[in-house]
């Protein structure tokens, strides 16, 4: 005999978890199936956590919640090969609770999360795989899982299967992944000692720093590189758009070892341990590549659903939030005796372009396609700008006025007038 | 016929990491697993179950978190799961931790005899194999470790027969009810649980036993107290860079290979080449 819930989650990173946690809160029926042992076991992220998704869904999650350290800098390094010219924000303000990011180690976090889940009053199955959505005409009705009587129905399924969403594509709610919309991310925590940390990086207690990095790490692929500070270890990592590491046949770990390798990183994590490597694909293809999101009997969530947000580097305050919005819609829908059609779950689809998920993914549409066609940001730039730099602060004799015609002449003659220009057309018309 | 199985959680011991500093192992982040050796176990109390229609309890001492391990013996098919739960069980060694598990169990007899335990042959955070036989002994049941095979068993006469492995072979070994069984790995296959018995065992209620509920009154028995094993120290052994070395010969003919190796055995321990064989030839063929 087959059961029937209100709702079943398929997925336990932080899309599904959000959704299901609000709607085992609201009262309903809920079921979450994932895939791996545990949550959080196949759920990859740098990761820094945004409080203010999390704090729509729970509050007080800095009472028990797994947290590294709270962010009080942020670097951003454009790399060229040998060196890097960047800027920093520090602020003590940062350091005044409640904190607003924080790092995290998404193992550890997405277990936490789970059992508030669980605690909610969802019933949680790991370790099963959905392999189909059972459809009655266009309606999803509910779903099969590998398991023997492995058949489950529900008033509504919430897709919040990851990326590489199987499921919404085999039941053709969307095309094949291309490979120039998803990058693949690999990145690495290292093992250093509380003492080493705070002395490398200039913090002390739970304060931490996050480095943001562009420019030739990436080895004219559209990608960037991070290093984050956890609370005995340091992640590192550097991600390429899929259809970028194809065409330059570069392995990811050969890529993340050169970094490694820069004399402004090596440093940083000297006399580490590594902990653990890990890949994931990113949906990177921003606003155009978000498909349908809701149906008969179904909504999409996190990274199914391509919210991702690549320039700001953020997608797990998406996801709570995608997660979130749809719980609510089905909760409305759930109090009004309305069905779980289309129609009425359109109201997942305004709320989302009403909240900032779909404001920024509106926002920065077209930079996927302007940094795909435009490669000089990933290669020209970084050199010019941190030659440019070299040659204002090497003393040596030479004039200022010199050193500044010489600079002027090698941007020109390596993007010529017009293309200076355009280029910055080009970027402020993509981030604008 | 009730059987009761004794699992226990453990780290998983492929993904831990010793702390460079403190050498001690950093559990942080480290996920929690049922002990393999105990679902082998777990695994021939179902079987026994499914043929004889007996009854299978799970039980578990462990911190609140390990009632992750017993919902995963719920789903397999066990019918009732207890976590022997108490901040008075904390530290306990091999000692302490089967004075404990043996006064659940016998708590649990008094509601329903308890005609075999299983456990795993040993756990792979502790290794020690050294509960199970504690059990059986505080309980006075027969012990058997090693069981490689349950061969028959027969409810009506309480015997039971089975294979238990041993250095010199396999002993073929018959015993009364009841029993303590530790069975060693590989000795069955696990089944793959029903989404309907995954939803039972999430849904299902666990008994939580205090010291009090498993009627333990003496509490120098159990926990630090009770447990007389100290570490004294722990370290961990120095890595050593030294490199593997692939001998190769022209002939690649076994005696020519031995001869090689022999040789070089020998001139990196003249010592051991001169005790051997006092006046070796210089290749050291004379062997």
């Amino acid at each position: 005999m087959s059961e029937h819930f209100d709702a079943i989650v398929v997925g336990a990173g932080p899309a599904g978890n959000s959704a299901a946690y609000t709607l085992a809160r609201a009262g309903l029926k809920v079921l979450q199936i994932e895939r791996g042992e545990y949550s959080g076991s196949k759920n990859v992220q740098g990761a820094i956590l945004y409080s203010d998704a999390l704090e729509r869904i729970i509050p007080d999650f800095r009472e028990d919640a797994p947290l590294e350290r709270h962010v009080i800098e942020q670097r951003m390094w454009v790399l060229d090969d040998e060196s890097y010219i960047g800027g920093t924000y520090r602020s003590a303000d940062f350091s005044k609770p409640p904190y607003n990011r924080y790092t995290i180690i998404r193992s550890q976090f997405d277990r936490w999360f789970s059992k508030k889940v669980r605690d909610a009053g969802a019933l949680v199955v790991c370790e099963t795989t959905v392999l189909d959505l059972h459809m009655d005409g266009h309606r999803v009705v509910g779903v099969r899982t590998d398991r023997e009587n492995g058949s489950v129905y529900a008033d509504i399924v919430i897709l919040a299967d990851g990326v590489n969403s199987l499921l919404a594509r085999k039941a053709g709610f969307h095309g094949e992944l291309k490979p120039k919309d998803v990058a693949l991310a690999v990145k690495e925590i290292h093992f250093l000692p509380e003492q080493t940390i705070e002395d490398r990086f200039n913090v002390k207690g739970t304060e931490g720093v996050v480095i943001e990095m562009a420019g030739k790490i990436t080895q004219g692929m559209v990608g960037t590189g991070f290093l984050y500070t956890n609370k005995e270890s340091v992640t590192i990592g550097v991600g390429c758009l899929l259809s970028d590491f194809k065409k330059s046949k570069i392995a990811p770990y050969v890529l993340l070892e050169r970094m490694k390798a820069h004399p402004a990183i090596r440093p940083l994590l000297e006399a580490g341990e590594m902990k653990e490597y890990t890949a994931h694909l990113i949906p990177e293809g921003g606003y155009n590549a978000i498909p349908a999101v809701y149906g008969d009997g179904w909504l999409m969530v996190g990274d199914a659903g391509m919210f991702v947000n690549a320039v700001h580097r953020e997608g797990s305050n998406l996801a709570m939030t995608t997660g979130r919005l749809a719980a609510e819609t089905i909760i409305d829908l759930k109090a009004r005796g309305k069905p779980m059609t289309a129609r009425n779950l359109a109201a997942y689809r305004k709320a989302l372009d009403e909240s900032f998920v779909m404001k920024d993914m509106k926002k920065y549409k077209n930079v996927p396609s302007v940094m795909d066609k435009n490669r000089q940001f990933f290669t020209d730039y970084p050199h010019l700008v941190s030659h440019a730099a070299h040659t204002l602060l090497t003393v040596d004799g030479m004039d200022k006025k010199t050193k500044e015609r010489a600079i002027r002449q090698e941007f020109t003659r390596t993007r010529s007038r017009f293309g200076l220009f355009a280029d910055a057309f080009k970027l402020w018309r993509a981030f604008e | 016929m009730h059987i009761l199985v004794c699992i226990k959680q453990v780290p998983d011991s492929a993904q831990i990491r010793v702390h460079p500093v403190t050498n001690t192992i950093m559990r942080q982040g480290v996920p929690a697993i049922v002990n393999p050796y105990d679902l082998y176990a777990l695994e021939e109390a179902l079987r026994l179950k499914d043929r004889y229609r007996a009854r299978v309890t799970a039980l578990c001492m462990g911190p609140p978190q390990a009632e992750a391990a017993l919902r995963k013996a719920l789903a397999f098919g066990a019918d009732e799961a207890i976590l022997l739960t108490d901040r008075a069980f904390a530290g306990a060694d091999t000692l302490a931790t089967s004075y404990a598990l043996s006064a659940a169990i016998r708590q649990v007899h008094k509601g329903l005899p308890v005609d075999l335990v299983f456990a795993g042959k040993q756990t792979i955070d502790g290794d020690t194999a050294q509960v199970g036989p504690g059990i059986a002994t505080r309980l006075d049941m027969q012990l058997l470790t090693y069981v490689s095979k349950i061969v028959s068993l027969d409810p009506a006469a309480r015997e039971i027969v089975v294979h238990r492995r041993s250095e010199g072979g396999v002993q073929v070994l018959k015993t009364q009810l009841p029993a303590l069984i530790t069975v060693l790995e590989g000795i069955n296959e696990m089944r793959f649980a029903s989404l309907t018995d995954m939803l039972r065992a999430e849904r299902h209620a666990l008994a939580l036993w205090s010291k009090d509920d498993a009627h333990i009154d003496d509490a120098t028995k159990i926990g630090l107290k009770g447990s007389p094993t100290a570490v004294s120290k722990v370290f961990a052994p120095t890595p050593t860079n030294r490199r593997a070395e692939i001998i190769e010969t022209q002939s690649g003919q076994p005696i020519d290979l031995a001869a090689t190796l022999v040789a070089k055995l020998f001139s990196n321990r003249p010592d051991v080449a001169l005790a051997i064989n006092p006046s070796p030839t210089p290749d050291g063929s004379s062997l």
